[in-house]
């Protein structure tokens, strides 16, 4: 089912037998999965099953216990930091609630990292921002400072934020949470676009079927801290296997384990 | 996982000796364990941020920046404080020495309390309570929010943007705060003596005159509100960056700073002046 071991140049990330545990739980078990340079692979399962965690040991923030990760080639864990660094500026990244810099305005934001990274003179720089920001409708909000903004719109600045130094690979953790159709419509277009435009790898984590799928080159559906199933959206759609049908198709009654791990109920309510 | 291994310690030892009450010995021994693990962690924390300081003078707008936080905005409070301070030591002072027709060295005593001691401390123990808990609770907040995650992935590091600058703005602006509020509360109380009382202000300056010496004295004063800065800062700075990034987390390590702090100061004060005055 998976191709796993596929070290090819096309692949800019390779994970192979990644294990991640907090205390005793292993949060990642066993995750492999391959990611093709200029494609959107969707990574989607249901909440608390690891994504944001997989994205995380992607970013070298977290060590895995065991397993590999490679990114465009090279190791991930354990880099040191020097090194890590260098990988990181061709990773952009979109977190949940968007991290943006509270004390900054929306300019200084997207600016941030192209001020820290380069010596480009101030003018050069706000002519990039104003391009970055133009991308995402927000050149009107440059002088905002983050609290005015909706949660929309902080995603948005967000994403030009991290597309300010021209990544190779971007990752968006669970882009779409909390947006209205109409932002949520724009940031979907974004993403495909973004992706197509600028020639970028784009990881998008989610939990949300139809709007993953809808940009999906490659999906990937994760549980219990592995890949359960791999393939084109409608391959994955399309699929007869009773856990992936569950998932995609939201019903309340199959495979998909709903409860976090724990004892016997009948028991723990008798107080034993 | 420490905490797993601790549980299990209790566990067998409760069993072993049945019926003892052993609970204060295990609660003691559980503090102890966490307070040297709490100092392990803030040791390991002060070389990371001491390399990210050092990289940060480089830097000297991010510094600037932070001096202005912590240090200009802390100033209304030292120079208020230090008038009041000033006026009752200079009250105080005069009651006593009085009565040995003495009054004409209240300079001196109103001066050397400040400079060695109450200069110092107090300075100290307002900054731990109004630049100290704001560091912690923005540190906190920063994390709690992934700011300093969103920074790390986008190739900076926090310590030197953030950390670093703050460290060294604290220790810069620790001393000229303490200084500020020995000169303000000398002030008060010439103002005490002079217009309250009638001393005369050229007694009332030359016993400051003779009686304050340079090294022992203000140097002294100067050494420790540099340590007291430096340790607060520190404190500030671990307890944020450590904290639980939730908002009960965030008020916690805020409350843990300003009791730190302050046990910190006033502590180390005991130890400074033994070493000190003490002709150790
Ligand atoms: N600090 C922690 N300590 C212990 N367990 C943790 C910690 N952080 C996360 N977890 C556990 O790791 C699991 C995976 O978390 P993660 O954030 O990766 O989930 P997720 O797939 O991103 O979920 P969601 O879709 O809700 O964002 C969760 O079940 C959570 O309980
Ligand atoms: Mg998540």
């Amino acid at each position: 089912m998976l191709s796993t071991t596929d070290h090819t140049a096309d692949h800019i990330v390779c994970a192979e037998d990644l294990v991640f545990s907090h205390g005793e739980r292993n949060i990642l078990d066993g995750l492999s999965l391959t990611i093709a340079r200029g494609t959107v692979t969707v990574i989607m399962g249901p909440s608390g099953c690891g994504k944001s965690t997989f994205l995380g040991l992607l970013g070298g923030r977290l060590q895995p216990a065991s397993g590999a990760l490679r990114f465009d080639g090279k190791p991930v864990p354990r880099t040191p930091g020097p090194d890590l660094f260098r990988m990181r500026r061709k990773m952009g990244m979109l977190f949940q609630n968007s991290a943006l810099l509270t004390d900054l305005s929306v300019h200084d934001n997207v600016a941030f990292p192209i001020r820290e990274q380069t010596s480009l003179p101030e003018e050069l720089i706000r002519i990039l921002v104003l391009m970055k920001l133009e991308m995402v409708g927000l050149r009107g909000a440059r002088d905002m400072m983050p609290s005015q903004l909706s949660g929309g719109m902080m995603r948005r600045v967000a994403l030009s934020r991290a597309i300010a130094l021209d990544p190779v690979m971007i990752m968006y953790d669970e882009p779409f949470v909390g947006l209205d159709p109409v932002s949520m419509g724009v940031i979907l277009r974004l993403i495909r676009s973004l992706n197509d435009a600028l020639g970028l790898t784009s990881v998008v984590v989610t939990h949300d079927v139809s709007e993953g799928c809808s940009i999906a080159d490659q999906v990937y559906l994760m549980d219990n801290g592995r890949i359960a199933g791999n393939g084109t959206a409608e391959e994955m759609l399309g699929s007869k296997d009773p856990w992936i049908r569950q998932f995609m198709q939201g019903h309340a009654d199959g495979p998909v384990r709903y409860h976090h791990p724990a004892g016997d109920y009948l028991e723990e309510i008798r107080g034993g | 996982m420490a905490r797993s291994a601790i549980i299990i310690r209790r566990a067998t030892i409760l069993k072993k000796f049945g019926a003892v009450r052993m609970e204060p010995i295990m609660k003691l021994g559980q503090w102890t364990i966490g307070f040297t693990c709490g100092l392990g962690g803030a040791c390991v924390f002060l070389v990371v941020a001491l390399r990210g300081a050092a990289r940060s003078l480089l830097r000297p707008m991010l510094i600037v920046q932070q001096l202005y936080a912590t240090g200009v905005l802390t100033m209304l409070i030292i120079l208020v404080s230090g008038l009041f301070v000033g006026l009752v030591l200079g009250l105080q002072g005069y009651y006593q020495l009085v009565s040995f027709s003495a009054e004409s060295s209240l300079g001196m005593v109103v001066a050397l309390f400040l400079v060695r001691e109450l200069g110092p401390v107090l300075s100290a123990l307002l900054f731990a309570g109004r630049a100290g808990s704001a560091l912690t609770a923005e540190i906190g907040l920063m994390k709690a929010t992934e700011q300093l995650a969103a920074m790390e992935m986008m190739a900076v590091d926090p310590m030197e943007r953030i950390i670093g600058p703050r460290l060294v703005a604290g220790i810069i602006s620790m001393p000229l705060l303490a200084a500020m509020f020995s000169a303000v509360g000398v002030l008060g109380g010439y103002l005490v003596a002079h217009v309250q009382f009638g001393v005369d202000p050229g007694m009332f300056w030359s016993s400051i005159e003779n009686g304050v010496d340079l090294i022992d004295d203000i140097l002294n004063g100067v050494i420790k509100s540099l340590v007291f800065g430096f340790v607060v800062v520190w404190i500030a700075l671990y307890e944020g960056h450590r904290s639980v990034p939730t908002s009960e987390g965030v008020s916690r390590a805020t409350t843990r700073t300003v009791v730190a702090s302050s046990l910190a100061v006033l502590g180390g004060d005991y130890m400074l002046t033994a070493i000190m005055f003490g002709g150790f």
